[in-house]
Formats: C-alpha cells, structure tokens, sequence
C-alpha cells in the first residue's frame, strides 16, 4: 500500500522503524527477587540490588530469559544461544548503579519477521531486527517538592524487553498496525500484559521522509510515547515538519525529540553532539547467557497458537473474511469466546454478532470481553434460536438488549415475553388477509407493476404481528397472496 | 600474655577445643592488643563489643561439645567487606556513615564458623593502592622498620594493608583481605605474613565493595600457611547471590598440608626474572628452588611469554571496571553528598570530594578506555592480552603442578616514596597481576629477610581450584624457610 504525503514540491515517503520496550509479566525483576506489581506505594518494592548498594550482585531470573526466548520464537526471530548482557554507562539519579544491564552486540535474540494487518484488510511484512534484555529505571518525581525532585525505584530493575524493528514502515497506520500485532503476540503468549497506559509497553519511534525510491533520509528518534495513538499523532507531526523543513531548503538534524500530545508537535530534546557515550562493556558481574538448544525447543512446546496462525484457520475454518478473522484473533480472550460461540453454528452469523452487536456493545460501555455481560454460551444460544427459526433476526437484537440489561438467557426472555416467532402459516395468513381487505389502494399498485410495495406490505405484517412474523414465511404468503 | 597473641589459629582452636583457653579471655587478650597497635592506624573501626559477643556465644557453643571450625578467633575485616550495622568504608570518604543493613556472604561465613570479628582493617581507597596511602582514613603503618632506618615509617604493603598491619602485629589472629592484582600477597610478603587470593569464583564476592569485578577475590591473611587453609575452608563456598561464584564443594584445606612434594613439577618462568631487580629478590627466589628441589619436587623452567603485557592490561581493565562499578557513588541514596545548584553540580561536588587521587586517576583511565574510538584499542585489546595470559598458563599446567616466582620486586619502603610516580607504585604487583588476570589460586609465604631485615615472600601460583596443591607446596616452602623473625613492633 503505497502511503505517499503530499508536501508543497510533491510527495513524500515516511519512513518509520520502532523500538518497543515491553515490561516482561514476571513476578521478580531481571536480577533481584523484587515484586513487579504496578501501583505500590514509592520504594516499598525494591531490593538491594535494585538500589545499587555497595556490593551487591546482579543474577540473572530464568523466567524473564524465558519470557524473551518464548517472544523471540513468536515473532519467528533467531533465538541466539549465546548472548552477552553488557554495561551501558550514564549518570542519572533513578539508575542507581550508574549504569543499565543491558544487550548490546550479543543479544538474545536475532532477525524475525511479524506481518501486520491494515485497516483495509491487507496484510504487510514487517522485519523485526533484535530483541534484548534490559532493565528498566526507577522514575523520578518532580511534582512532590518546590525545590527537590524524589526518586521512586520500584521499577529500577524491572526487566524490558526491547523490540527492535527494521525501517519498514511507510504511515502511521502500518505503525499503529505493527504495535497492535506486536501488543497482541504479546498478550497470547503472556510475556507482556501490552498496557500502555501502565507504562508496561512505550515506544520510542524512528521517523524520516524521502522521496519515493530515493535513500533514506536522516532520522529524528521520537521517545517514549506511550499510546497507540500519540505514535500516529507523533509520526503525521514529525513527518510533516520534516517535509516542511526539506522544502523550505533545510536540513534535517539527527536529534531525538520528545512528543508533547498536548500541543501537537514534537521538541527536540538533545542533537546528535549531545549524544551520551555509554561506554557499553560485557557486566563482569554476570556470566554470558549459554542457552542448550533443548531448553529453547521446550520454550516452543509452551507457545499456544499464535495470533497469525489463528487468523488462518478461522479463514478456513469458518470462511470467514481477512479483515474479520484479523479483528477477531487480535485478542487471545475473543478469539476464544468468537470459538465458543461459533462451534456448532454458523460461523459467519457467530462473527457478526460477535463484531457487529457484542463489540458494539462492549465498546461503547468500555467493558473487555472478559467482564462481558453476555457469555459466549449465551449468546450462542441466542443465535440457535435464530438458527431454528424460534425467533427472527429483528426479534434476536431485542432479545439481545434484554440479555444485556438482565443477564438473563435467550430463551427465557423469549418465553417471558412471547416473542416466539409465527411460523404457523395460518396465523401469518390471517393478518395478511386483513391487511389486503384494509387497503385495495396498494394491491391496486401492486397489481400495476409497482412491486416495491410488496416491502410496504411485509412492514404492515410485521407490525401487526409485532414482529414475531417469520419474515421468510411473510413474504412467501404476501407474494402469493397478490399474486393470486 | 605476649605468648597467648602468638598461639596459630590452629593452636588456639585446638586449645579452645580442649578446654585449654576460654575463647573470652583470648578474645579479650585481642581486643586489648587492638588498642595498643592504634598507633599504625590498621583499624578503621574496633568492634570489641561485638567481638566479646562473639567470644561468649563461642564459649557456650564449645562447652556444649558444638561450634564452628573458627570458634573464639578473633579476626580483622578488611573495610571493603559490607559489614551489618557496622560502618563499611573501603577507605573512602564518599561511604561517610554507610553501615550495611547487609552482611558479606564471606564475613556471614567467617561469623558463622565462629570468629570474632575485631573491627575493620584500613585499606587503600576502594582497593586501589599498593602501600595502604591512599585511604582517606589515613596511611597504615608496617610493624616492620627496616635496620639501616629504625625511625622511618615503612608501608604494609595494600590495598590490604591494615589487614596485614593489624596480623603482623598481633592486633589479630587473621584478616580478610581482597585480591584484584596482588592486594593480598604484597601486604603478606611486606609483613611477614602468609596471603592466600583463591581461585576467582571460590569466594563469594556479594556484599564485598567491587572495584574490579572480573579480578576481585577475598582470601585470608594469617601467620602461617595452616591457619590460611583453615581460615579459607570457612571463607569459601558456593553463593547463588553471586553469578560468578562457583558451584564445587570447598575441600578440606588443612587436610592437603603434610608431605612432601616428590611427585610433583614446579615452573619457574623465565620471564619473571627482571632487569634491575634487587639481588635479594633473586637470591630468595633460587633459595625457594633449592628448597622445593630438596623436598624431592622436580623444577622445570618454563616460559610464559605474555607476561610482560600484563601489567598494562591489567591497568586497562581493572580500572575500566572500576570507572563503572564506582558510579553508584553519586551522593543520591548513601554516603557522602556535597550539595550543589543543580544535579550535575551535585555530582560533581560529591564526586570531586569523596573520591581520593588515586581513585579519580582510575576512574578516568577506565572511562578513557572505555569511550568510543578507544574501546577497541584498549579495552579489547587488553581483554585479548587477558587470554593469551590465560593460554600461557593453561600450556603451563602440562608440564607442571604449580608456577614459583618472587611475590614482589622488593621489601617494604617508606611511607611516602612512590607517591609522586604512579607507575612506578603498578610494578609492586609486576609478579602478582599475571594471576589474577589469569583468575588463578596463588599464595604468598615469607620466605626470608631483606638485608635490611625486612620480610620477603615467595609466590605460588596454581591451577584453577587446586587450592589444595598450592597450600600443599606452600607448606613444604614454609618449613624449609623457617621464617620465625618478628617485627619491630608487636600488640599486648
């Protein structure tokens, strides 16, 4: 999908490659024993290591070395056997050790590649370059004192992994696309819980513009921005004020800048001068990481059906669209309930309702699918009614409404309030018959030619059976009836 | 009284065993001799309350038939182990006030096994000296003087230093000391002493105030090569909290002594033979041949080619380490802070204050060498030379069982001298720093007296985790010498 901006000279390239950093799900940090969990009170989960005291030692947790293997097999990456955790040297008051355990030219994992699913129902390639382990800072604070900031180190040590992708992005949409299939192979595999708002999953964006088929152009490097859709706002700004500065004659400088979503623009925040020397080195402190081959296929046993892959058999299994089995597999949670829901019915009236009545629902409410009022069982038995002809489709999103306020099933609010469809051919003859009597006029018309009436005519049926009338059935009769 | 303060570590435990001596009355002999040896400034902080402590829980263990291998010995801490509840300074006045809320697993084991610590032994700043100058809490004074100028202040040696000190002079039975190119031999030979660095990953390095990660290693500082096997059993051992320990059982040390050494080569490498070094140096170091000859051990000369280069590489990475492992000290969470205007100048201030000379000389050597566009040409580069030193020896324990050099290229010399040259101040640890750079077992034992009358040390060097072979031979080196000379001054 060629994605071209429009400047005043012509159009543009963007050209945008991401860094995610994913806080790992693990109940200890990447080398001490401290608990992870967000939201404690400042400094209350931090252990020695964590706070850099003299003499202590970082050991690396096995269960974040897995979480890493595990992703780097999701996003189809290399899994290096061998890898070296390193030194990366900057003096900052919430890096206690003066330094941030991280990878640097030996990380764990290597080249992958992910496809991304676009909004118009394409899919894309997108090259993953490498992904590491790090550690993540504590935060400093500087809204608690006139004069002082505080530093909180509950998430100093935390393990990180950093995402890196090739430069393969050309929008903003395929960006948003990228973390959303990246937040969702995330999420299945349970390495990372992807909340943004959390901080547990921040992006750090690389953006530069070219002219179609030309090299590519200097880069600007966009940090931390921490919402799908400040990433999409920080691309279209910085695309456009790099553009704007192309054209203007200028150059652009390679910097990294900030996005500041209340103004709509990004600042810069230090040049490529400014840039730290990190001294990076191999941590004398740890051991490099030797992973046996068996270790890693073990990890692969563990890893249950990825997203990709289930987009691929809900489209042969249940024949359903690209775009719709995209929609449905993002989540791990809907998937499954779509499953549930669709097993034993038809598939694509499953994945309408599911989509259209149950996300509709859900959406406007701002309730996930877990906490959803309506079971997969329940709405599955919704649709059997559908699926027998007990009730009309019209009747179903009644029904359906109903199940929603009540949390009462299907057939019981069919029972309660009569809503049985009328199948009998008699009791469907009967109003149709009164309704012919009532108005010569339209039949006149009918019988004329006019016979878009006829849909005036199941309306008044429908109406009058309140309805319950089986539409199949109404307009069968209704036609014979004018016909005759 | 003087005979109590000179029993052996394994004297005095086998007469605490028997009843013979209440580890209260020894202890308390101990603290008294720390008072008296003030004068060479070897302690930072006593500790002689938790010292009595110690020697009464010791006292009711042995009374009931219990306790560790080290029950009632009073032992020095060197100040750069973390020390619960008791000021931990590695000499630097950017730790002011720092007590742990932690305990070395080295110490912990030292506790455990039943000694008494006596307080923290003086040392150079962060480990970085080798003549105990340049701690912030002031020089160590060697118990030795030298004949030809009794009234001059000789140096103990360091970054151990008042670990060496306080030994030497009575003001304890043992020491912890920590090694990172020779910080436990040097002192040991400058004082008379017995100094054991282990094989890297024998000891466990947590709570022990890094310098150099990839060298540092804890050993003991005792009066004879017995009590440095007893001494290290306690000290040694597997530690899940350090990466870099490792995991293999800590044979009985004092069980490897006796015998003698007929089945076994010993290298003498050729490149350890310096231009201008003393004639002493040399001549002790032939006597050590002939004595291990005569014990029926064939000599081999052998030749570790890449000796030459490891000093400069081992002045490469340990303050490369160095430069990183010491930027934790920025006046944030503990120790010193100088206030300033803004962060940077906070940093600065309590940087520029707390750290030393010699400290600041190494932290920016390290952060020199690690930065881009030199990190290639020196850091790595010297990460290669480590190999090929370590290659050398691996050649080496083909044909032999244990590597005899001299531990230092002289004997003790004056406070002061060598402080305006600090190169000249590296070549203290010429024949020590091969290895540590190689991370190999390697033991100093007084070997003989200087003309001036000053201590020398012959150096062992062994394969990894044989421990034992080095103890071994050194013992049979310790018999032959029969070292029995005392320094000038002596505690109680």
């Amino acid at each position: 999908m060629a994605s071209l901006m429009k400047g005043r000279t012509g159009d543009w390239e963007i050209v945008i490659g991401l860094e995610i950093h994913a806080q790992v799900t693990a109940d200890a940090k990447l080398f001490s024993g401290a608990s992870t969990a967000f939201g404690a009170e400042p400094n209350t989960q931090v252990s020695l290591v964590d706070a850099a005291m003299p003499g202590m030692l970082p050991v690396v947790n096995e269960r974040s070395i897995e979480q890493a293997v595990r992703t780097g097999l999701a996003l189809n990456a290399e899994v290096r056997l061998h890898s070296v955790f390193a030194r990366k040297n900057y003096f900052y008051p919430d890096l206690p050790q003066g330094y941030q355990i991280s990878q640097y030219e030996e990380p764990i994992i290597g080249e992958g590649e992910i496809v991304i699913d676009l909004p118009d129902g394409d899919s894309k390639p997108v090259g993953i370059e490498r992904l590491h382990l790090e550690q993540d800072a504590g935060k400093s604070l500087h809204d608690q004192h006139p004069s002082q900031s505080y530093i909180d180190l509950n998430r100093s040590g935390v393990t990180l992994m950093e995402i890196v992708s090739k430069p393969d992005m050309r929008s903003a949409d395929e960006a948003a696309a990228y973390i959303e299939k990246i937040r969702s192979i995330l999420r299945y595999i349970g390495a990372c819980d992807g909340n943004m708002q959390e901080g547990s999953m921040r992006a750090d964006v690389n953006v530069s513009v070219r002219r179609p088929g030309e090299a590519l152009g200097t880069r600007c490097e966009i940090k931390n921005v921490n919402s799908i859709r400040f990433v999409r706002q920080a691309i279209d700004h910085e695309a456009a004020r790099q553009i704007e500065i192309i054209e203007d004659g200028g150059e652009i400088d390679q910097e990294t800048r900030l996005y500041d979503p209340d103004r709509g623009e990004t600042r810069s925040m230090r040049t490529k001068e400014d840039a730290h020397d990190y001294r990076y080195f191999p941590d004398p402190d740890l051991l490099p990481v030797d992973l046996e081959q068996s270790f890693v296929d073990r990890l692969k046993q563990t890893l249950p059906e990825l997203p990709d892959q289930k987009k691929a058999r809900f489209i042969d299994d249940y024949g359903l669209s690209p775009y719709d089995a995209s929609v449905l597999v993002a989540e791990r949670e809907t998937a499954e309930f779509y499953e549930t829901v669709a097993t034993g019915r038809d598939p694509k009236l499953a994945a309408n309702w599911v989509m259209s009545e149950l996300f509709g629902r859900l959406n406007k409410a701002d309730i996930a699918i877990a906490d959803s009022p309506v079971s997969a069982e329940a709405l599955g038995g919704l649709i059997d009614l559908i699926a027998d002809d007990t009730i009309s489709g019209r009747i179903a999103k009644d029904v359906f409404n109903e199940m929603v306020e009540t949390g009462k099933d299907a057939a019981a609010i069919v029972e309660e309030k009569g809503l049985k469809q009328i199948t009998d051919t008699g009791a469907i003859e009967g109003i149709i018959d009164t309704i012919i009597a009532e108005n010569p006029d339209n039949v006149a018309q009918y019988q004329g030619g006019n016979t878009k009436v006829v849909g005036w005519f199941v309306g008044q049926v429908m109406k009058a059976s309140q309805g319950k009338a089986n539409p199949k059935l109404v307009n069968e009769l209704l036609r014979k009836k004018l016909d005759a | 009284m003087a005979g109590m303060l000179d029993l052996t570590i394994a004297d005095a435990r086998d007469a605490m065993r028997k009843g013979d001596l209440a580890p209260t009355e020894f202890v308390g002999a101990y603290i008294k001799a720390v008072e008296t040896a003030r004068p060479l400034n070897a302690y930072v902080t006593e500790t002689p309350d938790r010292a009595m402590d110690a020697a009464k829980g010791s006292e009711a263990r042995l009374a009931k038939g219990e306790g560790g291998a080290l029950e009632g010995i009073p032992l020095g801490i060197k100040d750069l182990f973390c020390t619960e509840g008791v000021l931990s300074t590695a000499g630097s006045h950017i730790l002011d006030g720092f007590e742990p809320t932690y305990e070395s697993t080295v110490s912990g084991n030292l506790l455990a096994a039943g000694a008494a610590m006596l307080g923290k032994c003086n040392m150079d700043e962060f480990a970085m000296g080798s003549a105990n100058m340049t701690s912030y809490y002031g020089p160590v004074e060697n118990p030795w003087r030298a004949l030809d100028a009794p009234d001059k202040k000789l140096v103990p040696g360091g970054s151990s230093g008042g670990s060496a000190a306080a030994v030497a002079a009575r003001a304890a039975l043992g020491a912890t000391g920590t090694d990172t190119g020779g910080s436990i031999r040097q002192p040991a030979a400058f004082t008379g002493l017995v100094g054991m660095k282990p094989t890297y990953g024998r000891c466990s390095r947590w709570g022990v105030i890094a310098f150099a990660s990839s060298l540092d290693q804890a050993g003991p500082l005792t009066r004879t090569v017995r009590d440095t096997a007893i001494m290290l059993g306690a000290m040694a051992g597997h530690d899940s909290k350090d990466s870099t320990s490792v995991d293999l059982p800590v044979p009985d040390y004092e069980a490897a002594l006796g015998g003698d050494v007929r089945n076994l080569k010993i290298g003498v490498p050729k490149e350890y033979r310096l231009d201008g070094m003393p004639a002493e140096i040399e001549t002790l170091w032939q006597l050590g041949i002939a004595w291990l000859k005569d014990a029926g051990a064939q000599i081999v000369d052998i030749s570790l080619p890449h000796t030459k280069y490891a000093l400069p590489a081992y002045y490469i990475v340990a303050p490369a380490e160095a430069s990183s492992n010491l930027a934790r000290y920025d006046g944030v969470r503990f120790g010193l802070r100088v206030d300033g205007d803004t962060l940077q100048e906070m940093y600065e201030n309590t940087r520029a204050e707390g750290f030393g000379d010699e400290v600041k000389r190494r932290v920016l050597i390290g952060t020199y060498v690690l930065s881009a566009g030199y990190y290639d040409a020196y850091y790595l580069q010297a990460q290669k030379v480590r190999t090929r030193i370590a290659d050398d020896f691996r050649k080496a324990w083909e044909k032999v069982d244990a590597v005899l050099t001299p531990t230092a290229p002289s004997a003790a010399f004056a406070q002061g001298e060598k402080m305006d040259d600090p190169i000249a101040m590296y070549l203290n640890d010429i024949f020590t720093v091969p290895a540590s750079m190689a991370g190999l077992p390697a033991i100093s034992v007084p070997a003989g007296l200087s003309a001036q009358g000053l201590p020398l040390g012959l150096h062992l060097i062994g394969k990894p985790f044989d421990e034992e072979t080095v103890l071994h031979i050194a013992n049979v080196l310790e018999q032959a010498a029969g070292f029995d000379a005392e320094p000038s001054f002596l505690a109680g």
